[in-house]
Order: structure tokens, then C-alpha cells, then sequence
């Protein structure tokens, strides 16, 4: 029989630890916790949005169409095949390869001790460039879709032309949405690494952004797929 | 190596090296590279193995990055969990969805 | 050697002389950050919601009493069931119980506050003006009018062109965001602020429960504010997702809408069973049986909750493979709850039964749920629910385990907590009565709609003719809800009573066992003076002879008198008072809230949305770069 089952263990001021971090149960940061608990969520988000455009895939009565070419019985008019498989596979790769810029970020800001002499190594540890390279690669994609968006339109396919225009532009607006956020979310910290520097201390601000933005890339993975290359 | 996966338990310091990230990269490149080209090959583009090979070469992707850039493999278990336990949920309502408005057939390219 | 009960501690007659910690006056409420304050502002801002969304139903039950009456016209009736579901679920149910996640689950694992004090400031007052928002159209007449599970194309602009719509899609998004915040937050606070020793297999039921409903939120709400997204769309852009002339599906509302529909039903019960789960034990003077069993029926309740919901659509002809899955999956649900009850019951065989109010609400939730459980499980048959959905039948149900279930575990918590929460007791005479009067009252209110609803009363009429045999029921129905209105007077006398001049509570009134009992009523705002180290899973009842260890802690010895000391004298750094996730919340709700100006005037739609959204964005960079504690 235990006497004590409600012992102390710390005194009030002492629940911080050296770093100034508090005491947790699992001795990891709330913040990740939180950031995943948030991916899982976004995980049900983006699979709705998903679902409803493969839902509605060959549903809609009228056209543009995605992957084949549609003649208006009305007026006679032939709209080509609407997606751009070209420039949707260049806008992969960028988003991709921003994923590395992304993790060789976090690993600058983690190796920041590292002694480096050659240019190359200079380059791995320089969190700042990798940040802006992650936020420009995030705007290049997002120039492409907007380039995307606008010749759509320009060809007769708006938001509100058929079911597949809708499902779309709603699923993709929410990626870019999800884009935007993280590009700001990378100005910000690319504007405290320059003023300051971030210490490896502070890995974690760095590691809740990239797995942001590592989801985001994923869902395009899977977007991309779905979407553009499966008929 | 089993010396360098106990010391991975370590705060800091178990990630990856960049050479590692690299080679992630380089692979799913080759990998999307693959898709796209199969979408241009017509014999494969229309064969019944199409969408099920495309969706596996995605879903290989989308594991590696989240095993390596998203440091899953070298994490705690408890990110793992709370990842995959609401993904899973999220694929299954996925499937039962496409199921319901009569969709899988189709999806899976019988040509119904 | 776990049943020996801790009496009474001493009783703090001071503490509540300036309740939670030094700060006083209004202004320290709206800027509070105190898990516990917080909790407060829930509990009575959903009391307010759930007596408003009485008097809605009380409107209903009058027109409804007599066969051919004209109290309330169709459009008006329309918009009272809607929003009397609406705010039920939304504004009074989930809330109440958000009420207790914020009180108690810090408490019950040992924390000072949860994983984002901030975050959680933020939630409320998102729920608080998102209920306001969603509320407030009705005395235009301009409430929402498409049913709580607002079903599309109906509420779509070809069929519901007028702005009551908009409140209800736009209202429930912000209700979204506020509870999906509280979820994030409630994840990460019971992660990682349990106290050292408190393993997951030791956490109280309540907060057990509270887990998987968290995890129920931040999987269900994507999936309704998807399709909200998609009505909105809709409705301001002239997309097409559920216009049926482009081809669009009529039943992708409805299966999105269930996808999040059914885990809601669990997300409004569990953490009632998770309060009757903490009062049972108490009051039975023995653990709880089965625990473990309880823990993984909870979670496989979760689970299975997501693979059940389209039982709600039986009726709209899915196909008999459909038919056939959904109707096992609700069968086979049914199981872990049944479970749960059996343990109830068993934790009171042969206990030291003591039947105080919340003791009496608890027992009333068993009995009266196991009734909602077993009609549920008669509509869990496709054949029969053919003839069940859409009548009163199956407004019996709901209210059985809603009503029955969800409310009586409510109040069974708010009599069991209320002494911690106010450092006073509820007047346990008056309780019984209120219990008494209640009971009645529910049964008589919807023991009745199984009748009307078997003889074929649709639901969702505002008249009826006379002689279709449903008349007698419909006025036993009506004579009901008044005696729960008496019934919930007495409760509101009571509550507020007791609230200033109820008995002082000591720590542990009732000889509960959780770590919660530890600690002074009210607590302190640190709530823990010393963390505790938790040893087994009934920590108070395994302390021998009353030997009350945290207060030993207490700030040593000079400290038995009554005062308990601040968090300045004990150097505990608390986190500070701020103004700004209010500032968030105002601007998200007046860039959500703004949008319904597009019907009425663009300029206005984008001054008032675009102003919205720069206050969110300034003050949640303000907010997310000062920190969390000022300086001692
Ligand atoms: C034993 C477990 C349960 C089973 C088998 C069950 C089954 C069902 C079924 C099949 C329906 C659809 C009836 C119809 O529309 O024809 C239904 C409706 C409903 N159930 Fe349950 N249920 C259970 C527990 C619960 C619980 C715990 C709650 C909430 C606390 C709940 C709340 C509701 C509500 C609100 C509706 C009606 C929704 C609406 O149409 O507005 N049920 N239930
Ligand atoms: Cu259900």
C-alpha cells in the first residue's frame, strides 16, 4: 500500500528546465504535438475536397472537360482538353524541390556549430538562403497556378462553368491558400534568421513550418496524381 | 549501425544529413519523372495497370517524404500515430465515399 | 486497500474572496487566460444558449399541442426547430462540455493550465460570437430555416434564396474554428501536461473520454466545413456542387454532412459518460469496474463512429451492399456502448450507494440512455428505419440519448463539480427536486413521440389535423415540456442561490478520489502549488486516514490557516492576462461574418471582410510574438 500517492516532485519555479522550457509528460515540445494533431486534421480536410472532384469526375453535362477535347452542341464551339500537363509537371517538380530547400533549412539551422570552409558547405549552412530559395520555389508554384487559373478562364472554363470546374478550382484554390500561408509563414522566419539568426535552440520554429510545408507538398503528390494523370 | 539508431534518441542530432535529403529528392524526381512519362506512353497509359501503378508510385512518394523530410522514421513513435491514425481514417472514408456514388469500378479501370 | 476514503479537508473560508487569483473586475475576464475562468465563461455563456434554445423548443411544444394551431407561422416554425437544433447542438451541448474540458481536465491530470492558455481564450470567444452571430437573425425573422443538418440542394439559392441561410452556413464555420482550436489544444494539453506518474492507464475516465472526443473534433469538423464551404460557394459564387441541372449529386451534402453528422452524436455523449464515469464510482464508494474495458470501448466507439454514418440515409435508396454495411457497423457500435452501461451498473453492485443529486442525474443517464439506445439500435435495420425515419420515432430517440443521456450527465456534473468551480454547495434538496420534476418531465415529453411517430407523425410539421391519433400525444408532449421548464427553474434558482450563499465546499465534499479533490475549491490559479506525483489511479483514496499530502506542500506550515497563497508568493510563473486573442477572434468572426453583406451591399461586404481580415492577421502576429508569461 503505497502512503503517498500524491507526491511532490517540483517545486513551482523549478517546473522549468534549464532552457526555459516547461515541464512535459513526454518531454517533447506541445507545439509539435499540436502541428501534427493539425495535419491529421488537414488530412480530413483535403481528402473531402478530394473525394467530391472524383466524385464528380465524367458528371458534368457540360464542358471544358479536363482530359478530352468537347464540341458545345449549341454553338458549334471545339474547347480542347483543359489541363496542362506540361506546366502542372514543371510546377511538381518546383514544389518538390522546395521541399528540399525546406529540410536543408532546418538542417542549417541544426547544424549551425558546424565549422564550414568550402563554398558548398558554406552554402548547406546557410538557413537564410534555403528559407528564401523554399519561399520563392512557394511563389513560382503559385505563379503557375495562378498562370493556370487565368488561361483556364481564357479557354472557357470558369468556377462556375460545370461540376468540374467547380470541384477544381475549389480544391486547388484550397492548396494555393494552403501555399500562401506557408510562403508567409517562410518570410517570417527567412526575416527573423536575417535580423537575428536562428540557434539550433530553436530548431522547432523551424521544423513546425517544414512539416507544414511538407504536408502541403504531399497533398499535391497526391493532387497531382488524381487530378492531372489519372483520366 | 544499430549503435547509430540508439544514439537517434538523442534530443538533437538524429536527423538525417543533407546528403541523405538529397538523395530523397533525386529519387522522387525519378519517380515523378516515371509518372509523367507514363502518362505519354500509350501502351501503358491505357492498359488496366495504369491507375493502380500510378497511385502506387504516388503513395511510394508521398511515404518517402513523409518518412525522411518529415522525419517520421527518426521521430517519436507518438508523431506516427498521430499522422497515420487520422490519415488511415481519412483514406477509408475516401474509399467508402467513392464507393457509395459508385466509383471505384471506374476508378480502378475495369471500363465499367 | 483502495476504498478507504479521504473525509473532508478543511474548508478555505477565504478563498473565494477574490476567486481565481488576484486579478478581479470585468476587464480581467475578458482578457483571462485561466483555464479555469475560461471554463466559467463557457458554463454560463451555453446555460445562457441552452435556456434560449428551450424557450425555441417551448414555442414549438405550444404550437404543436393542440392539432390546427397558429401560433407560429410555417416560415417562423420552421426557423424554430432549426435553430432550436442548431443551438441545442452547437451553442448549448458541445459547449457545456467544453465547459468542463476547460475546468477539469488541468485539474484531473495535474496541470497548472493547458498546452496554449492563449489558444484556448481564442475559442471561446470565437464560440461566443459565432453563437451571438448565428443567434441573433431569429428576432428578424431572418433565422435559418433548412433544419439543423441544413440539407443541400434545399438550402441552396434556387430554393432558399433569402439571407437565413447565410447565417447558418457562415455562423457554423466560425463555431467550427473555435472548436477545432479547443480540440488541437485539449490533444496537446492531455499529451503532454500530464503530471509525472499520471500514464494514460491512470487518467480519470473524464478526461479519457475527453481524448477521444477531441480526437472525434479534429476529424469530423474538416469534413462539415468542407461542405459549408461548398454551400457557401454556391450561394455567393454561383458554383455548382450541389446544383442538380449542372449534374451535381443530391447526396453529397448528405454523406458529407453524416461523415461529420455521426461522430457529432459521439462528440455531444462521451463526455457526459465521461462525468457519470467520475460521479459513479464516487457515490458507489468503490473504483470504477472495468476500466480498462472502458478506455478501449471509448476509443473503439471513436473508431467505429466514422464507419457508421450512413445510417442516417437508409432511406434514399443506397443499394442493398450499402444498406447491408452501414446497418452492421450500427449494430455492431452499439456494442462498446452497451458495454459501457454493464460497467456502470456493476461499479454500483454492491457499493456504499449514496444518492446525492449528481448521483441521482447519473443513474437517470443509464436508464434513460439505454432507452435512446435501443430505439437507435431499432433504426439500425434499414427495413424497419423505413418506416421510422423522418417521424417522431426518431425524435424519441434523440432525445432520449440527448436530452436523456447528454443534459442529465451535464448536470449530474455541473451538481458534482459545482462546489470545485464556486467553493459552495448546490443545495442538494432543491436538486433532487429539479432531478424528480425532470425526470418526468423528459419522459412524459418524449416517451409519447415513439407513439405519434409509430402512427406516422412526420417530423418537422408546424400543424397536424385532428383524429389521425396522434392528438393525445401530442398534448402529453406539450404538458411535459412545461414541467421541464419548471423543473429547469428550479435548477436556474438553485445554481444561482447556491452560487452566493450555498455551504462552503471543502476540498473533497464528496470523498471523490481524483487528483482534482487535492486541491482548494476554488482552486487557486496555479492549481497546483507543488505538481503532483501521481501513484496509482484513485490518488485521494489511497492516502491513509486523511493524511492530505498536498497540502503539506502548501506552502509549509504557517499557511493552515485559510489563505491560500498567490502565485507571486509561491514565484510560480502563471500566464499573463491579454487582450489579444480577443482582438483575433473579433476579426475572424467580422471577415466570417461580414460575408453576408454580399447579398446586401459589395462595398460594404468588402470593407467590413477585408477590415476583418487585417485584424486577425495584425493581432495574431502580435499574439504569436509576445510571450506567453510576463516577467516576474
Ligand atoms: C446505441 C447507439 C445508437 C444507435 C444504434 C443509433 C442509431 C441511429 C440511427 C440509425 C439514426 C437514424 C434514424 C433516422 O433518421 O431514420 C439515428 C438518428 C439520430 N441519432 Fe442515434 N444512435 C445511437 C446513439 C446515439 C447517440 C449517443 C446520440 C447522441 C447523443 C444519437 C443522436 C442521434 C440524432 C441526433 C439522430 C437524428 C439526426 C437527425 O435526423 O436529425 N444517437 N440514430
Ligand atoms: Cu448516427
Amino acid at each position: 500500500m503505497s502512503a503517498t500517492a500524491v507526491e511532490p516532485t517540483m517545486a513551482g519555479g523549478e517546473s522549468h528546465d534549464a532552457h526555459g522550457h516547461h515541464y512535459t509528460s513526454t518531454g517533447l515540445d506541445n507545439r509539435k504535438i499540436a502541428i501534427w494533431a493539425f495535419i491529421g486534421s488537414e488530412c480530413m480536410l483535403f481528402v473531402s475536397l478530394i473525394s467530391t472532384y472524383l466524385i464528380y469526375k465524367g458528371k458534368s453535362r457540360v464542358g471544358p472537360y479536363p482530359h478530352e477535347a468537347w464540341t458545345d452542341p449549341a454553338t458549334g464551339e471545339t474547347f480542347k482538353a483543359i489541363l496542362n500537363i506540361p506546366v502542372t509537371s514543371f510546377s511538381t517538380f518546383v514544389l518538390l524541390m522546395s521541399s528540399l530547400a525546406m529540410v536543408l533549412a532546418h538542417n542549417a539551422v541544426v547544424n549551425r556549430h558546424v565549422k564550414r570552409t568550402t563554398f558548398l558547405a558554406r552554402l548547406e549552412g546557410n538557413s537564410f538562403f534555403w528559407l528564401m530559395s523554399t519561399a520563392v520555389l512557394g511563389i513560382v508554384f503559385l505563379m503557375c497556378q495562378a498562370y493556370e487559373f487565368t488561361s483556364f478562364v481564357h479557354e472557357g472554363l470558369g468556377l462556375t462553368t460545370n461540376l468540374f470546374s467547380s470541384s477544381f478550382f475549389v480544391l486547388t484554390g484550397f492548396h494555393g491558400a494552403h501555399v500562401t500561408a506557408g510562403v508567409l509563414w517562410l518570410f517570417t522566419l527567412a526575416s527573423i534568421d536575417k535580423t537575428r539568426g536562428l540557434t539550433p535552440a530553436e530548431e522547432l520554429k523551424i521544423d513546425l513550418c517544414a512539416l507544414y510545408w511538407h504536408f502541403v507538398d504531399v497533398v499535391w503528390i497526391a493532387i497531382f496524381v488524381l487530378l492531372y494523370l489519372i483520366k | 549501425m544499430a549503435h547509430d539508431t540508439d544514439a537517434a534518441h538523442d534530443e538533437h542530432g538524429h536527423h538525417p544529413t543533407a546528403k541523405t535529403y538529397l538523395w530523397t529528392a533525386l529519387f522522387l524526381t525519378i519517380v515523378t519523372i516515371v509518372e509523367i512519362s507514363a502518362y505519354y506512353i500509350k501502351p501503358w497509359e491505357q492498359s488496366a495497370i495504369y491507375v493502380p501503378s500510378m497511385i502506387f508510385m504516388s503513395a511510394v512518394k508521398f511515404a518517402v517524404v513523409c518518412a525522411v523530410y518529415m522525419h517520421l522514421k527518426y521521430d517519436n513513435k507518438l508523431f506516427r500515430n498521430l499522422f497515420v491514425g487520422p490519415l488511415a481514417i481519412a483514406i477509408v472514408t475516401c474509399v467508402g465515399l467513392l464507393f457509395l456514388f459508385g466509383k471505384v469500378a471506374i476508378n480502378l479501370g475495369s471500363g465499367a | 486497500m483502495a476504498t478507504t476514503v479521504a473525509p473532508p479537508i478543511y474548508a478555505p473560508a477565504a478563498a473565494s474572496a477574490s476567486t481565481y487569483g488576484e486579478k478581479t473586475g470585468v476587464w480581467s475576464w475578458i482578457t483571462t487566460t485561466d483555464h479555469k475562468r475560461i471554463g466559467v465563461l463557457y458554463l454560463f455563456t451555453s446555460l445562457f444558449f441552452f435556456i434560449f434554445g428551450g424557450l425555441e423548443a417551448a414555442v414549438i411544444r405550444a404550437q404543436l399541442a393542440a392539432p390546427n394551431q397558429s401560433l407560429v407561422s410555417a416560415e417562423l416554425y420552421n426557423q424554430l426547430f432549426t435553430m432550436h437544433g442548431t443551438t441545442m447542438v452547437f451553442l448549448a451541448i458541445m459547449p457545456l462540455s467544453a465547459a468542463f474540458f476547460n475546468f477539469l481536465i488541468p485539474l484531473q491530470i495535474g496541470a497548472r493550465d493547458v498546452a496554449f492558455p492563449r489558444l484556448n481564450a481564442f475559442s471561446y470567444w470565437v464560440y461566443l460570437l459565432g453563437g451571438i452571430f448565428i443567434t441573433l437573425p431569429i428576432f428578424a425573422g431572418l433565422a435559418p430555416n433548412g433544419g439543423w443538418f441544413g440539407y443541400a440542394p434545399l438550402t441552396t439559392m434556387a430554393y432558399n434564396p433569402g439571407l437565413n441561410i447565410d447565417f447558418w452556413v457562415l455562423g457554423l464555420q466560425i463555431l467550427g474554428i473555435s472548436s477545432l482550436a479547443a480540440g488541437f489544444n485539449f490533444i496537446t494539453t492531455i499529451i503532454n501536461m500530464r503530471a509525472p506518474g499520471m500514464h494514460l492507464m491512470r487518467m480519470p475516465m473524464f478526461t479519457w473520454a475527453s481524448f477521444v472526443v477531441q480526437f472525434l473534433v479534429v476529424l469530423a469538423f474538416p469534413v462539415i466545413t468542407v461542405a459549408l464551404v461548398f454551400l457557401q460557394f454556391d450561394r455567393f459564387f454561383g458554383t455548382n456542387f450541389y446544383t442538380l441541372t449542372a449534374g451535381a449529386d443530391p447526396l453529397l451534402w448528405q454523406h458529407l454532412f453524416w461523415i461529420f453528422g455521426h461522430p457529432e452524436v459521439y462528440i455531444l455523449i462521451l463526455p457526459a459518460f465521461g462525468l457519470v464515469s467520475e460521479v459513479l464510482p464516487t457515490f458507489s464508494r468503490k473504483p470504477l469496474f472495468g476500466y480498462a474495458v472502458m478506455v478501449y470501448s471509448g476509443i473503439l466507439i471513436g473508431f467505429l463512429g466514422f464507419g457508421v454514418w450512413a445510417h442516417h440515409m437508409f432511406s434514399v435508396g443506397m443499394g442493398p451492399i450499402a444498406d447491408t454495411v452501414f446497418s452492421l457497423t450500427t449494430m455492431l457500435i452499439a456494442i462498446p456502448t452497451g458495454v459501457k452501461i454493464f460497467n456502470w451498473m456493476s461499479t454500483m453492485w454492491g457499493g456504499k450507494l449514496t444518492f446525492t443529486t449528481s448521483m441521482c442525474f447519473s443513474i437517470g443517464l443509464v436508464a434513460m440512455f439505454t432507452i435512446g439506445g435501443l430505439s437507435g439500435v431499432t433504426h439500425a435495420s434499414p427495413p424497419t428505419d423505413l418506416q421510422q425515419t423522418d417521424t417522431y420515432y426518431v425524435v424519441a430517440h434523440f432525445h432520449y440519448v440527448l436530452f436523456g443521456g447528454s443534459i442529465m450527465g451535464i448536470f449530474a456534473g455541473i451538481y458534482h463539480y459545482f462546489p470545485k468551480m464556486f467553493g459552495r454547495l448546490m443545495n442538494e434538496t432543491l436538486g433532487k427536486w429539479h432531478f424528480w420534476i425532470n425526470m418526468i418531465g423528459m419522459n412524459l415529453t418524449f416517451g409519447p413521440m415513439h407513439l405519434s411517430g409509430l402512427l406516422g407523425m412526420p417530423r418537422r410539421i408546424y400543424t397536424y389535423d385532428a383524429n389521425q391519433g396522434w392528438d393525445l400525444f401530442n398534448m402529453m408532449s406539450s404538458i411535459g415540456t412545461a414541467i421541464i421548464i419548471v423543473a429547469t427553474l428550479i435548477f436556474l434558482y438553485n445554481f444561482f442561490t447556491s452560487l452566493k450563499s450555498g455551504p462552503r465546499a471543502g476540498r473533497d465534499p464528496w470523498g471523490a478520489s481524483t487528483l482534482e479533490w487535492s486541491i482548494p475549491s476554488p482552486p487557486p490559479e496555479y492549481n497546483f502549488a507543488v505538481l503532483p506525483n501521481v501513484t496509482s489511479r484513485y490518488p485521494l483514496w489511497d492516502v491513509t486516514d486523511g493524511h492530505d499530502l498536498s497540502r503539506e506542500h502548501h506552502e509549509g506550515h504557517e499557511n493552515r490557516d485559510d489563505r491560500v497563497p498567490t502565485s507571486r508568493e509561491l514565484g510560480i510563473p502563471m500566464p499573463a492576462n491579454t487582450f489579444k486573442p480577443v482582438m483575433a477572434a473579433l476579426g475572424l468572426c467580422t471577415m466570417l461574418g461580414g460575408m453576408t453583406l454580399k447579398h446586401v451591399n459589395d462595398v460594404a461586404f468588402y470593407v467590413v471582410v477585408g477590415g476583418g481580415a487585417t485584424m486577425l492577421v495584425v493581432s495574431l502576429y502580435a499574439w504569436l510574438t509576445s510571450p506567453l508569461e510576463e516577467s516576474h
